[in-house]
């Protein structure tokens, strides 16, 4: 018994963009996720110091990490739909 | 704690176990090839495989144990949230479309998708069952913590009854059901944790958190004096011993019969007094509760604040409060949260839980479970930055969420699906942080199981809704353990016995050897489940994404990312992740005390592995693959 895909998949002309931009947003999210925890351990203090209405960053920065991570998969997923559009488009013209 | 079950609660359970079980059967019928048990067919739509993801991953622990550990330690809880939510980037960015790519039914298929290694098959099929059964034990620890509010049962019992259930949903249906019971679950799971952290700002804050259903306990305070001979006297009451223990001293006290424990506070205006809750273990093996027998319910719910500041003005109940607002009055007010201590009292065994004031600003940092702050070691530090670590990596390296990229028909649809979970886990994820310091301030909490926050915040607003949640909770775990299962017999039946045996099985006879090897990985949860009894569930699964990300991610990042890679490096790769993560999880502090041992005589101070264990697998792939002369490496074989 083989073990390909489950499903036969068309040839993805745009997969290599795609893997690109994948790359730099995980990198830009994991700079932002990895300053958390640095902050955490080096000035565990600034955690609790009042920077949004009455929140402190602790729940600031997690809930914004959450958001980020969000709207990061939206800019994303936006990108990666013009990359296949443009270039699997190409390729059947 | 006594819990007696509503008719309401177990007929609502019942109802709706009964409807995942016609689910099952009805998919059950349809399902007759390999690809339609293992891989839905690759024809779900994408937005209910989302949803789904959202039902495979909200399990046990981010719904009982996350709110649960909010409740009970504040903030580090909610690191739980960030983490498993930021480990969602991973998945999307960088493997949902790779991975959908390279598969058909397991993981396996993905990492050997290259190279037909038995190597690969063999180490690979072995990751993803330990990982699966790492992840069971919580599930089944958080079943077991919920029939027993639920329906009065016993902590096994709810072991046994879900063990049964999944095994026969997985063994009729297989993915197809398991992905609609997810989905219809997950979906579920959002709407009423919103719905109950409304009811958690409706009802603000008060210090004195009773319920229309249930009245907070008043806990005893008394002033002892001293007599002639320097002896400590209690009016009311009769003092009959004491027991000091690392600097703090208790007493018990003698009222109609009963012995209660109490906790000497030495206060401005001079010793105070004050009841704690008791578990005394008396030789000849009965157990006490507060001095008396469990029937006799006098071992109380807890949690509430001593300090509630609005305005600049301390007040007794706040009312109604926007979600920013109720965390900030918490913020700026104190929790009283409750300490467990261990003693001997004579021949007898004493668990005591006793109250201390926290700073409502201490509850929304990080630092009352994981030592980054105050009393902080070099050692806390690396525990704090490595449990972060494998929240982070450990997502994209599960078994039962990588498998979910094969029911959707495209890369695109992978991708899409990748996206309303992160978006329904995210909310989800939110909403945690309201539903445990919600928990934490309103009289709730089950001292011995902080898994039952959630679920008991919702019955103190109303059996209804703890009706519900509870139902839901538990269709939680169906459905959770229901993925790992197919995710643990597609590696028996796919990967070992066809592939790595050679057995070259029939589509008939995989179907059968899947739900055979479902039978047993379901046997072995229920003995898991019912051994770890009591440990926090979000805590196990932590151990879960340490062992995933060290076995199981640098093997297909290396394979994605890195030309160079070959099927020994992979193969290498998994071995040292696993046995390197759980020897090191094996030899733990947490460990050392599950064993009965003391925790300080543990071989290292390490609770999470994966900041050693993920970067020696990571560099065993780098060198194994660098020596390997003989075997093509990835890149050649594209």
């Amino acid at each position: 018994m083989d073990h390909g895909p489950a499903v036969v998949l068309g040839e993805d002309k745009a997969s290599r963009r795609k893997q690109k931009l994948g790359v730099k947003m995980f990198i830009l999210y994991s700079l932002v996720y990895a300053a958390f925890v640095a902050i955490g351990v080096i000035d565990y203090k600034l955690m609790g110091k009042i920077v949004l209405g009455n929140l402190n960053l602790a729940v600031v920065y997690g809930f914004g990490l959450i958001i980020f991570a969000i709207l990061l998969g939206l800019i994303y997923n936006w990108r990666c739909t013009k990359f296949e559009n443009e270039m699997n488009k190409e390729e059947q013209s | 704690m006594i819990y007696e079950a509503s008719a309401f609660a177990v007929l609502l359970f019942v109802l709706f176990v009964a409807f995942v079980l016609g689910l099952s059967f009805y998919f059950g019928r349809k399902t007759k090839s390999s690809s339609g048990y293992f891989a839905a067919g690759g024809t779900i739509n994408w937005a209910v495989n989302g949803v789904a993801f959202a039902g495979d991953y909200l399990s046990a622990a981010s719904f009982l144990g996350i709110c649960g550990m909010i409740a009970f330690v504040g903030y580090d809880g909610f690191l739980y949230s960030i983490g498993y939510l930021a480990g969602w980037v991973v998945a999307l960015f960088l493997v949902a479309e790779p991975l959908k790519r390279l598969g058909k039914y397991t993981f396996t298929d993905a990492l050997d998708s290259k190279f037909n290694s038995k190597a690969i098959q063999l180490t690979a099929a072995i990751s993803t069952l330990i990982v699966s059964i790492f992840y069971l034990i919580p599930q089944m620890v958080g079943a077991g913590a919920l029939v027993t509010p639920l329906l009065g049962l016993p902590h096994w019992v709810g072991v046994v009854i879900v063990g049964a259930i999944v095994v026969f949903i997985v063994a009729t249906a297989g993915m197809t059901s398991t992905t609609y019971v997810q989905f219809i679950k997950g979906g579920l799971l959002i709407i009423f944790s919103i719905i109950l952290s409304i009811y958690i700002f409706n009802n603000g804050l008060k210090l004195k958190p009773d319920h229309d259903t249930q009245k907070y306990h008043n806990f005893v305070s008394v002033v002892p004096t001293m007599d002639s001979t320097n002896t400590m006297v209690v009016e009311g009451y009769n003092v009959i011993g004491s027991v000091e223990n690392k600097g703090k001293q208790f007493f018990k006290l003698e009222k109609n019969g009963v012995n209660r424990w109490f906790k000497l506070y030495n206060k401005e205006n001079g010793n105070v007094l004050t009841e704690v809750l008791s578990i005394t273990d008396v030789k000849g093996g009965d157990r006490l509760y507060n001095g008396e027998p469990k029937q006799n319910a006098k071992f109380y719910q807890i949690g509430h604040m001593s300090k509630i500041i609005v305005n600049g003005e301390e007040v007794d109940k706040t009312g109604p409060l926007g979600p920013f607002k109720f965390i900030s009055t918490i913020g700026q007010g104190d929790v009283v949260r409750f300490l467990k201590d261990k003693f001997k009292d004579g021949e007898n065994s004493v668990q005591v839980w006793y109250q201390e004031v926290t700073a409502g600003s201490e509850m929304l940092t990080p630092g009352l479970k994981f030592k980054i702050g105050k009393g902080a070691t070099p050692i806390t530090k690396l525990n704090f930055v490595s449990l972060m670590l494998a929240l982070f990596l450990g997502t994209a390296s599960l078994p039962h969420v990588l498998i979910r990229y094969y029911t959707v028909p495209s890369q695109r649809d992978a991708r899409k699906s990748t996206i309303i979970a992160i978006a329904a886990i995210g909310s989800f994820y939110i909403l945690t942080l309201f539903m445990g310091l919600g928990a934490s301030v309103n009289g709730v909490l089950d001292v011995e199981s902080s898994n039952m926050s959630a679920p008991l915040l919702a019955k103190a607003f109303g059996v209804g809704l703890f009706s519900i949640i509870s139902a839901i909770a538990f269709a939680t775990i169906l459905g959770t353990v229901s993925g790992l299962i197919v995710a643990s017999s597609g590696a028996i039946a796919h990967d070992l016995v066809d592939r790595y045996l050679g057995k070259n099985l029939t589509d008939d006879a995989k179907v059968r050897a899947g739900k055979i090897a479902a039978i047993l990985v379901g046997a072995l949860a229920i003995v898991l489940g019912i051994a770890f009894k009591g440990m926090n569930v979000s805590f196990l699964v932590g151990w879960a994404f340490a062992v995933a990300a060290s076995a199981n991610l640098p093997a297909i990042l290396m394979l994605l990312f890195w030309k160079k890679t070959t099927a020994k490096g992979i193969a290498w790769s998994i071995v040292a992740g696993i046995v390197s993560a759980l020897g090191i999880i094996l030899t733990s502090p947490t460990m050392w005390d599950r064993y009965g041992l003391r925790a300080e005589d543990a071989f290292h101070s390490l609770d999470n592995p994966a900041i050693i264990s993920f970067t020696l697998a990571l560099l065993t792939l780098v060198f194994v693959s660098l020596a390997d002369k003989k075997n093509k490496t990835a890149g050649e074989l594209e």
